[in-house]
């Protein structure tokens, strides 16, 4: 079965006020998606995937979708229609 | 101390619940976590609600287990995800007390006398974390709320998985004193047959006891369990400090050849020193006691321990230690077939002692850096990028995998 949990490439900005931001990431088809707001950035459980970390509510394409960012510092996403 | 609100959170099936987090194709499914499915032996260490349904119990054989439940999934223990789930619960409960008591793992008492006006009074409060629980870390807890730990105790055992179950001064007699007095911290098999034999079966028929029989037949004891049963305990829920959630962190194995001579069994305890130390580091503990465990060939085992001076993560005085312990203790007669080295007595980072004045400060300093350097290596290049040259006298000996048996012991209540 393919895992629900997809880890992404993630091109991110670090403030000098120590914020991090997520500005892209490329799907596990090579295509590249630019991140155009973020709305809220909370610590979260993602059941559909199977993970923690702080998830990050992401406008893409004018929809939101989540980003987690992992304690192993790695990014991942869920699979759409898990 | 009466008008204080305590809190007892209990992590719902604590592994099992993490591992179900991060395994959704098993959801629905049974699930236990323990031992090392692969080699038939270990046992279970947390079973989820689905798998004790069945009769599937903690510390029962994998293979007693699947007998229960066939369709059951075994997955091996990952400590050190667990311990970070408990560090990030921790966080949670911060933002509510500072008076916060972890009773190993997946448990915490919480004193939220003083929070009560801002953040609402402690049914709230609980609703609050469980709310948070769920959604920042995918788990259930069960809360209790009562006026003092014991009863905030029995609360959360009250109902599980997912509730909160209070405990008030005007509600434990119709709700605690129905309990059967085994649920009491502290009664064990042996105080529950002594209990019975004198026709005490509930919290409430213990709390009716005169307090004098009780002490004719349990000693001191008698007295404290008669004062927990009539909620008069008033200890206080100690601010978190030095003292690390689990009381030790060990390794041991089972080599795929028998052991011989000295240098073989200095390979492996240095191999488990070094994982053993590796975790003491990667939590922020330190050890302040070092344990070792021989079987030999015929599964003859004994163990041996001592108290060390200065608690420790260095990879170098645990394994001088425990070899030390070794070469005492061991005359040879036997093969040997398992060793097992642990570090217990555990303190965290915030611990602090009186440095001898004859170590050698110097010298521990140039370890720890050695070992830091050592755990970055790793960490970026993989654990067989660097090894100690005592490694290669047998590469197929020291390939071993340390990191195969887990323990985590709880700490009593009393001897915090």
């Amino acid at each position: 079965m393919e895992s629900n949990k997809v880890y992404v490439d993630v091109t991110a900005e670090f403030s000098k006020e120590g914020v991090l931001t997520p500005k892209s990431f490329r799907w596990t088809d090579g295509s590249v998606y630019e991140i155009q707001k973020i709305k809220d950035i909370r610590r979260a459980a993602s059941l559909k995937a199977g993970g923690v970390g702080m998830r990050y509510t992401c406008v893409v394409n004018g929809r939101d979708s989540y980003l987690y960012y992992e304690d192993n510092n790695m990014w991942f996403m869920e699979r759409a229609g898990a | 101390m009466s008008g204080r609100v305590i809190l007892h959170s209990d992590i719902n099936c604590c592994y099992a619940a993490i591992e179900h987090l991060h395994h959704p194709e098993l959801n629905g499914k049974p699930l236990a976590v323990g031992g090392d499915p692969e080699s038939r032996h270990g046992i279970v260490l947390t079973a989820d609600y689905i798998a004790k349904k069945y009769g599937v119990k903690t510390g029962m054989a994998l293979w007693q287990a699947k007998q229960l439940c066939p369709e059951i999934n075994f997955v091996s223990p990952r400590m050190d995800l667990y311990l970070r789930f408990s560090r990030m619960a921790h966080e949670i409960y911060a933002e509510y007390t500072d008076l916060q008591e972890a009773y190993g793992i997946d448990e915490s008492w919480l004193d939220v006398t003083d929070s009560a006006t801002i953040k609402g009074d402690g049914y709230t409060i609980a609703k609050e974390i469980s709310n948070r629980m769920k959604s920042e870390l995918g788990i259930t807890v069960s809360i209790g709320v009562s006026f003092n730990k014991i009863f905030a105790k029995l609360g959360s055992d009250y109902k599980k998985p997912d509730a909160i179950t209070t405990m008030y001064t005007d509600e434990f007699q119709t709700k605690a004193w129905n309990l059967p007095v085994g649920d009491l911290l502290y009664v064990g098999r042996s105080t529950n047959h002594k209990l019975a034999k004198i026709g005490i079966r509930t919290i409430g028929d213990l709390a009716r006891t005169d307090e004098a029989i009780l002490v004719s037949q349990l000693g001191k004891m008698g007295s404290v369990l008669w004062a927990f049963a009539n909620g008069y305990d008033d200890s206080p829920v100690r601010k978190e400090n030095t003292h690390a959630p689990i009381r030790s962190v060990g390794n041991s194995t089972t080599t795929h050849r028998d052991l011989l001579n000295d240098e073989d069994v200095k390979i492996i305890i240095y191999v488990l020193a070094e994982s053993v130390a590796a975790r003491l580091r990667e939590n922020g503990f330190r050890c302040r006691v070092v344990e070792i465990s021989i079987r030999d060939k015929d599964l003859f085992s004994f163990s041996r321990q001592r108290k060390i001076s200065n608690a420790t993560n260095i990879t170098e005085e645990i394994a001088v230690e425990a070899y030390k312990l070794f070469k005492e203790s061991y005359d040879w007669r036997k093969p040997i077939r398992s060793v097992g080295v642990r570090g217990a007595d555990l303190v965290n980072d915030n611990y602090w002692e009186q440095i001898d004045l004859f170590c050698d400060f110097q010298m521990r300093e140039k370890h720890m850096k050695m070992d830091a350097a050592v755990d970055d290596i790793r960490r970026r290049f993989g654990f067989y990028s660097i090894q100690r040259g005592l490694m290669f006298q047998d590469k197929v000996l020291s390939a071993v995998n340390a990191k195969e048996d887990h323990t985590v012991h709880p700490h009593g209540y009393f001897n915090q």
